[in-house]
């Protein structure tokens, strides 16, 4: 039992480890800062710049938290301090249900009802020309997916706020909202920023819904309007055809160790704080 | 009214919303998927292998993916079965509730549970190369095992820790080996282990871009490890990506088996969570 426990710990060291290996000849033969900050994709000619697809990634990642995250807030908090437990159980349900769909659902799902939408209703009013297939696109449905991952973390963190604390600022003659806001929410704020931060690190490495509908084109894109590229979606694109290319395989070796890198980082981090919350409360 | 009623009233209303719009988004995507996926539903579908010309829209149906990822779903959650069930057994019963060690590796698992399935397809990729191997069923069941023990260890330990050390204790002092003291003990995880199973096969069998590379895609069904196989997310991927009309069609209808196929599993895992709980109270 010993052995199949340290065998699945090392899991995580020789996926990092093997990554980090085969990404190794690209770094050493570009330099990390050079591939990290140049943006000129030519497989076939040597030029490996990343710059498009991370920034490509950052931006599909920003709005997906700048939608779902107020959203996840108010929904849990009503669910937590509002709702009637009938209802709290009922939306357990949906947001186990809504954790549940494949990600190539949420594709499809996308392609039908967001892309049109916004390449018919709403990308006229603001550009000349969208397919619909864009930045906000994948923004939009990667909101959705990471939305039931942080209801569920913030339902947690909201439960772990101890009573005492709630009826303490109500006897006080604080209103309820003010009980919320005062103390619920701000004594929560660690865990808000971890369900933050795990949500981020999810969004970064979806692969197939947003590969669905972010249009995938390496250049930078210049409103939300436009396609998009990010790294999840370039390995995913290029992994079969690579193999004729010895430096190109290292360079999707090195996009999966870089969203590795920092997954692995941003899940350390956002762990560790939400196993202080439950220590805290928990004795 | 006062400010402070008003602020109230506009807060509780924003919250009323979005609650109902995340309900409402949910809806939403399963109307769409049956709406899309229902008429070009039929028996063929399910029952027969593509034939020639199935992706110019002739006959045929996706037989060779619904088996081929009912075979990888298989192996792979056999396989992490025999590797989660004894970790959970090491970390809640060996040792002590509190150890560091334990605390170490929960959070690693925690990690390996956050690291995306698109990592895990291209470390299996890999792993593949370096053994010679080629896309095939083999590669797809060990990169789709990589994917479903994080979810396994973690969702069986949760009902792993609630079992009480003073049971082993008990079994033990009424004088039984230790083989008898685990029967007692998986007896007690077998509704964890249920629950933990159905979650693992869900994720398992709708995730696409770790049998992207891993287990490739073939119109047959597997006869032995070392063939590629096909598997419903691709099929769905694949098909939507085509600018024939019917194979689109057929796209859409995939993707309503395997909403299907999900929905099932997630009713049935609330089930025995639910029953679960039901018994510890």
């Amino acid at each position: 039992m010993l052995s199949t426990t340290l065998m699945s710990i090392f899991f995580l060291f020789l996926i990092g480890g093997g990554l980090f290996v085969n990404s190794l000849p690209i770094m050493q033969e570009k330099g990390l800062w050079t591939l990290l900050t140049t943006s000129n994709w030519r497989p076939f000619k040597g030029e490996f710049g990343f710059a498009s697809y991370i920034l490509s990634t950052l931006y599909v990642t920003g709005i997906a938290i700048v939608i779902a995250l107020p959203l996840s807030l108010l929904t849990s908090i009503y669910i937590i301090e509002y709702a009637s437990p009938k209802i709290l159980r009922a939306f357990s349900s949906v947001v186990d249900l809504l954790a549940g769909i494949p990600p190539v659902i949420y594709g499809v799902w996308g392609t039908l009802t967001i892309v049109p939408f916004i390449s018919e209703s709403l990308a006229p009013h603001f550009v000349e020309f969208s397919t619909g297939y864009s930045v906000l696109a994948a923004g939009v449905v990667l909101a959705i997916m990471i939305i039931p991952l942080i209801i569920s973390i913030l339902m947690e963190v909201f439960v772990a706020v101890p009573k005492e604390m709630r009826e303490a600022s109500m006897s006080l003659g604080a209103t309820k909202w003010q009980t919320v806001k005062k103390v619920v929410i701000r004594k929560s704020i660690p865990g808000i920023i971890a369900a933050t931060v795990l949500a981020i690190s999810r969004a970064f490495g979806e692969t197939l819904a947003v590969l669905m509908v972010c249009g995938n084109f390496t250049d930078l894109p210049k409103s939300i309007f436009d396609a998009c590229y990010p790294l999840p979606a370039l390995i995913a694109n290029n992994y079969g055809e690579m193999m004729s290319v010895p430096q190109y395989e290292s360079a999707l070796m090195f996009a999966a160790f870089l969203l590795f890198f920092i997954i692995v980082l941003f899940n350390v981090i956002s762990r560790l704080v939400l196993i202080q919350i439950d220590k805290r409360y928990q004795l | 009214m006062s400010i402070k009623k008003l602020e109230e009233k506009i807060f509780k209303g924003m919250m009323m919303g979005s609650t109902l719009l995340i309900f409402g988004v949910l809806l939403y995507i399963l109307y769409i998927i049956v709406k899309k996926g229902l008429p070009s539903l039929s028996w063929e579908m399910i029952s027969q292998i593509p034939s020639g010309g199935f992706y110019l829209g002739k006959e045929g149906g996706i037989l060779n993916a619904i088996i081929g990822s009912l075979y990888l779903i298989f192996f792979s959650v056999v396989i992490s079965l025999l590797i989660s069930v004894p970790v959970v057994m090491y970390l809640n019963f060996t040792l002590r509730k509190k150890s560091r060690f334990s605390a170490f590796a929960r959070l690693t698992f925690d990690v390996l549970f956050g690291i995306p399935s698109i990592v895990y397809g291209a470390f299996g990729f890999t792993v593949m190369i370096y053994f010679g191997l080629q896309a095939s069923l083999l590669g797809g069941i060990i990169a789709v095992s990589l994917l479903i023990i994080p979810v396994m260890i973690r969702s069986i330990d949760e009902v792993a820790v609630l079992i009480p050390v003073e049971l082993i204790e008990a079994t033990k002092s009424l004088g039984a080996t230790n083989y008898e003291t685990i029967k007692v003990i998986v007896r007690q995880l077998l509704p964890g282990i249920s629950t933990a199973v159905l979650l693992s096969v869900g994720r398992g069998i709708g995730d696409g871009a770790t049998v992207l590379f891993t287990a490739g895609y073939t119109d047959s069904i597997p006869t032995s490890l070392a063939q590629p196989t096909a598997t419903l997310p691709l099929a769905i991927f694949f098909q939507l990506s085509s600018p024939i009309e019917e194979v689109q069609n057929r796209a859409y209808s995939a993707a309503l088996i395997l909403t299907f196929i999900i929905l099932i599993l997630s009713f049935s895992a609330r089930y025995f969570s639910r029953r679960f709980s039901k018994n510890k109270i």
